[in-house]
């Protein structure tokens, strides 16, 4: 089945089977970014925007995609840029892999809430895992990225 | 200083911040293979009959492999240098499958839905066979987990017996250890349990494989050790070693896991059957079941001490479930007396006795602390018990006792402590985390208090004696430098730390390096990143390789500088009559100089040129180890015995600092893992030997809200022996936190957890118990 | 790996439940977070995003919540935060992520009924009431209880009564699913309810301990706290698993009641 949506800005059409999810059907259409971590819903490497709202691609079928607005890391490099200098400054990228989808959460994030604590910004991006880090130095990457951006 | 201990951002940060597609499965054509394995649903179990030709008939299947299609020949799949010292007990598919999801037969297809297919479409036909799912009785039981003849380990030495499940036996002892104990004024006994843990990284274990033009294996993996995964495939598919060639792309962390060769052998033997690219990706599933974790152990201490506090003697007694097979077995259950005895140096006599045994589950393997991290728990939590029995303050029984430079540690392989500030690591943490105020507890309201704990702990740099590494760095024609490394940047930043030292050594902008990715045709040889090893030996090899290419670069300049003189390779020269600023060499006496661009130049482009080639080649017959205090404070609701890590502070000695960014982040990470594995991360079995715990939502890491607080800090010594005086810091940070946080429970509440993990069932159920027995 | 033929995506509900009944193998789709956990085959997965479900709404005496409302819509509803004591809202936040609370429905984890469900034991405290396609209202109590029929859940109504609600959970981490939780809802006309969930089987309502809890604790007394907690553990059921012992679950079941007691009267 083929379904049209609007990626990263963009009409395509993309060639799906009834169970695919927007996971794979994103990497299939070159969105490599997006990471598949855990194939439960637990660590956040998936997240996509859909209609603008951060959710996990693994869980999300393609076909309800259709019609509508799916953004990844390719979408929004100069954005990701801003706060990936952030965070590469603190060394919190570490292995990178959990990077794609905890900085589209951060992108978001920075939409949706204004003045954020640091416990807003905690229970914001919980759902995003990493094991490098210690989450500390990507905690400071956030306060240094919405104080330059303030 | 330009570049060492300077917060420098990793080379490849951008790119990975930008999401660019540089992972194994980023990059993996197209159109390749699908690989997936058949994975065993019994623990132990004899493959009477497979029946694969249903699989085959399906549309799309290239290959299905079972045991009769492999060769007999058994390997390790252990990233160890050769000889290994784990044993040779596996064959890329057996007769026998010795643990629930141990690898049944392999299919390789078109695409996924098609492999997942016709793996439903294979009938086995298993004897299942009666397991070993304790690993108490597992050494001697009536089962074997290896019935057979061809086992081989290197090492006599190891007393592994296959017959009797035994993987590992050994005792170590040093001074008069019942003497000891008898002269001892009172001993502290302690019995200990440690959990099997998920190295959990997140990227799980992946590998695709092509034929190159010259008909060559091409390996792309997801691997910490390029050089071992070349040398154990070549003997598992036996094929000549020059016939592989192994490329390291990003990597998706690793912390040991990847140190083991998961996922290679499939699509390699794929490929050689087809002649097709292939490849294998381990969803979560896979690499929590069919990967390796932590060694699960079983740990008696006892301490011998004057009322005073002074340590006389140590024992130490472990007993580790090495699972199925046994890779990493006989060497990382040595870190596990190796590692902790020596903190407390100046006792009198040590014995450390020592058992792994294979069982039917899940391989145990790497994982970051390799032993010591299992040792320390038990031997910390005992010093602390020591401590309350004393009444002395634990932070002052450490100051009593500890291992101190200069010293020669007898329980280390007599190894002499060259560079220590584990004095300046306790005091300093004793005043961040506010000790003197807070020791042992303060009630904060009817039902909560906050107290604190902490331990002391060491690892290594590298493995003594046996770890090598080479490095290189070329002159190209531009004046830029290309630098070549064996060492395996998993994350961890180890490309940009390697090329702050060459930056730091040739005096050169980081902006002139070109860090080559690791790929076994090219770069030196370097057993590759484990065991703490990179900064301190392959980072002196780097160091070696760039003093090596400076003098190369002051010559030919010399040369230029004077064309009448240098007529000859073998002309006489004195390095120091020239000046080297990392752009220019010049004539000291006369000023005359010419650049290292002009050099380059030269050097590329006219008949009397040259190549210029750094060469480092670095071993080192010492292991130094980085120590650390840790201090964690909790805060715990007494009716519930739940609690938090409110505060866990860190204080690390790793020589000299390479990388301020990279050091903070490792020891954050480490503290995190170490928080995980103290309070909830677990490994569960059901009692059909199957793994309970085989995803993200069963088997639970830190979560950013988990993790309240930790700070760190540094101490520096100077270890002459490593670069720029560095240590390592991979691994000794995920020491401390299990201790510590044991003995903070301790002094909210008077239980005495010796099992991991301390979760607040635990808790309580000591609490109630401490009331019964007050009634 | 489960696997789906068809992928319906109707604009009436009449429409979806048609589908639904047309086949065994056809299911609705909620969320879909579970979804790849099974292996299940389905004929023809049904998708009501187009049935207009995502809404929460005042309607007269209720509060309407939608069968394909996010959990997120939930957490940051400012109708729902300003009743109940916001708990309704906060409860959701328990559950890790905003990803995850963006992807998952209400309606797909109400149909679940799962033991372990965040939502649905405060829920249960309540006057709520689940509105199903074919069978039409019934109240969450006997919803928990009742066979999983082939129909369609199109939205949660709660009775906008003005009652205190107080929700207690316990993870061993944050990220965890409870390894209980307990809630409590207290009105001066409606009297106490009680409801246990993340036991080990579906949360219940604690009949026994809530009318206890009515006739005797009109006011601030320790004694009588116990008793009814005494009562909790006597007529609610916990089992062992993974992550807990009955015996933990029962001695912390205690601790929430006193604790959600006196956080929805003030004691």
């Amino acid at each position: 089945m083929v379904i049209t949506l609007m990626l990263n800005g963009e009409k395509r059409q993309l060639d799906c089977r009834p169970d695919t999810m927007l996971l794979e059907a994103l990497r299939d259409a070159g969105c490599k970014s997006v990471k598949c971590g855990c194939d439960t819903t637990n660590c956040g490497l998936c997240t996509v925007w859909l209609d603008g709202h951060p959710v996990l691609s693994c869980s999300v079928p393609a076909m309800r995609a259709a019609g509508r607005s799916v953004t990844t890391l390719e979408g929004v490099q100069a954005e990701a840029e801003v706060f990936g200098r952030c965070l590469i400054a603190e060394g919190g990228e570490q292995c990178g892999f959990c990077s794609p989808g905890f900085i589209m959460n951060v992108l978001a994030m920075k939409q949706e809430l204004k003045n954020p604590s640091e416990e807003e910004i905690a229970r914001y991006l919980e759902g995003n895992l990493c094991r490098c880090t210690g989450y500390m130095s990507q905690m400071r990457a956030v306060r240094r990225y919405l104080e330059v951006e303030a | 200083m330009r570049y060492i201990s300077k917060p420098v951002v990793k080379v490849d940060g951008l790119s990975l911040v930008l999401g660019r597609p540089l992972y194994t499965n980023d990059l993996a054509p197209d159109h390749c293979l699908v690989v997936k394995a058949l994975r065993s649903p019994y623990p132990y179990a004899r493959i009477r009959s497979i029946d694969t030709s249903r699989a085959e008939k399906l549309p799309g299947v290239a290959c299905v492999l079972t045991y009769k299609d492999v060769p007999k020949v058994r390997f390790t799949n252990a990233g160890q240098t050769y000889p290994e010292c784990s044993a040779y007990d596996r064959l890329i598919l057996d007769e026998y499958v010795r643990y629930v999801g141990d690898e049944a037969a392999l299919v390789a297809a078109v695409d996924e839905v098609t492999a997942v297919k016709a793996l439903k479409l294979i009938k086995v036909d298993y004897e299942v066979l009666t397991p070993v799912l304790d690993y108490h009785t597992a050494a001697d039981n009536p089962v074997i987990v290896h019935d057979y003849d061809d086992y081989f380990n290197h090492y006599p030495s190891f007393n592994a017996d296959n017959k009797r499940n035994i993987v590992v036996d050994g005792i170590d002892e040093g001074g008069d250890v019942e003497k000891a104990f008898a002269e001892s004024a009172l001993i502290e006994c302690g019995t200990y349990e440690t959990q099997a843990q998920q190295q959990a990284m997140m990227e799980g274990f992946r590998s695709y494989t092509y034929l190159d033009q010259n008909d060559r294996l091409v390996v792309v993996t997801s691997t910490q050790v390029p050089f071992h995964t070349r040398r154990s495939l070549a003997r598992a598919l036996q094929i000549p070693q020059s016939r592989i060639r192994v490329v390291k792309p990003r990597i998706g962390g690793g912390f040991g896991a990847k140190q083991t060769i998961v996922s290679e052998y499939y699509p390699a033997i794929v490929t050689l059957k087809t002649g097709k690219p292939a490849k294998m990706i381990y969803d979560r599933h896979e690499t929590f079941t069919s990967g390796n974790t932590r060694h699960q152990m079983y740990l008696n201490v006892r301490v011998g001490a004057e009322e005073d506090g002074t340590i006389n003697v140590i024992e130490v007694d472990t007993l580790s479930n090495q699972g199925a097979y046994g890779e990493h077995g006989t060497t990382t259950i040595g870190l596990v007396g190796h590692k902790s005895i020596p903190l407390y140096n100046q006792a009198k006599a040590f014995r450390f006795r020592f058992r792994g045994v294979y069982t039917n589950m899940e391989p145990a393997a790497a994982f970051r602390g390799y032993g010591a991290t299992q040792g320390i728990f038990a031997l910390e939590s005992t010093i602390n018990s020591l401590a309350h029995r004393l009444g002395m303050d634990p932070v002052a029984l450490r100051e009593k006792n500890m291992l101190r430079e200069g010293e020669i540690m007898k329980a280390y392989y007599n190894e002499p402590l060259n560079s220590s500030a584990l004095d300046r690591c306790i005091s300093r943490g004793r005043e961040m985390i506010g000790w003197d105020e807070k020791y042992p507890c303060r009630k904060i309201s009817e039902t909560r208090v906050r107290s604190v704990g902490m331990a002391i702990a060491m690892q290594g740099s590298g493995i003594a004696g046996v770890d090598t590494a080479g490095a290189v760095i070329k002159l190209n024609d531009d004046g830029a430098y290309t630098l070549q490394i064996g060492a395996t940047d998993m994350g961890t930043g180890c490309d940009t730390t390697m090329t702050q030292i060459a930056a730091e050594t040739l005096q050169a902008d980081m902006d002139r390096f070109i860090i080559a990715q690791v790929d076994t045709d090219v770069s030196p040889f370097d057993p590759g990143s484990y065991a703490s090893s990179t900064a301190y030996v392959t980072g002196m090899a780097v160091y070696k390789a760039a003093c090596d290419l400076k003098s190369k670069l002051i010559r030919a300049g010399a040369g230029m500088l004077h064309p009448e003189r240098f007529t000859s390779p073998d002309t006489p020269f004195e390095e120091e009559d020239y000046l080297f600023d990392g752009n220019e060499v010049t004539e000291a006496e006369t000023g005359l100089h010419v650049s290292v661009r002009d050099i380059a130049v030269h050097c590329a482009g006219t008949n009397d040129g040259d190549y210029l080639i750094g060469k480092g080649f670095n071993s080192s017959p010492i292991s130094p180890p980085p120590l650390m205090a840790g201090f964690a404070e909790i805060e715990m609701d007494l009716e519930t015995g739940r609690y938090d890590v409110v505060d866990f502070v860190g204080v690390v000695d790793c020589g000299t600092i390479l990388n301020s960014n990279l050091v903070r982040v490792q020891t954050e990470g480490g503290i995190a893992q170490g928080i995980g594995l103290a309070m909830y991360e677990d490994v569960v079995y059901n009692s059909r030997g199957r793994m309970m715990t085989s995803s993200f939502m069963q088997y639970k890491i830190p979560n950013r809200c988990d993790i309240k607080k930790i700070r760190v800090a540094f101490e520096s010594s100077y270890e002459p022996t490593g670069p720029y005086g560095a240590k390592s810091i991979g691994e000794i940070v995920v020491n401390t936190p299990a201790p510590a946080i044991a003995d903070a429970i301790y002094n909210a509440c008077g239980v005495r957890l010796t099992t991991l993990p301390m979760t607040p069932e635990k808790v309580l159920m000591g609490i109630m118990k401490n009331k019964e027995n007050e009634n | 790996m489960f696997t789906i033929q068809e992928y319906a995506m109707p604009e009436t509900l009449q429409e979806a439940y048609d589908i639904l009944k047309a086949q065994r193998s056809n299911v609705i789709l909620g969320g879909c977070a579970w979804l790849r956990l099974g292996s299940r085959r389905i004929r023809t997965a049904v998708d009501l995003s187009k049935c207009g479900l995502d809404f929460i709404r005042e309607n007269g005496e209720f509060i309407e919540i939608g069968a394909m409302t996010s959990y997120h819509s939930v957490a940051a509803s400012d109708l729902l935060k300003s009743v109940f004591d916001g708990v309704i809202a906060s409860c959701v936040t328990s559950i890790i992520g905003v990803q995850f609370r963006n992807t998952v429905t209400v309606g797909g984890s109400v149909y679940g009924r799962f033991g372990f469900s965040d939502f649905l034991t405060p829920l249960l405290a309540l006057d709520t009431r689940i509105v199903l396609f074919n069978r039409g209202e019934v109240p969450l109590k006997d919803f928990m209880t009742m066979p999983y029929e082939k129909d369609i859940v199109v939205m949660v109504r709660i009775r906008k009564d003005g009652r205190h609600l107080s929700y207690q959970n316990m993870r061993n981490s944050r990220g965890d699913f409870p390894i209980l939780n307990l809630a409590v809802s207290y009105g001066e006309a409606q009297g106490f309810t009680v409801t246990v969930g993340a036991r080990g089987p579906k949360a219940v309502r604690a009949e026994k301990t809530s009318a206890y809890l009515t006739g005797h604790c009109r006011q601030k007394d320790e004694a009588l706290l116990q008793g009814a907690c005494d009562l909790l553990v006597s007529e609610v059921s916990f089992t062992d698993n993974m992550r807990a012992s009955a015996d933990y679950r029962r001695l912390i079941s205690q601790v929430f009641l006193k604790r959600a007691v006196r956080e929805v009267t003030g004691w």
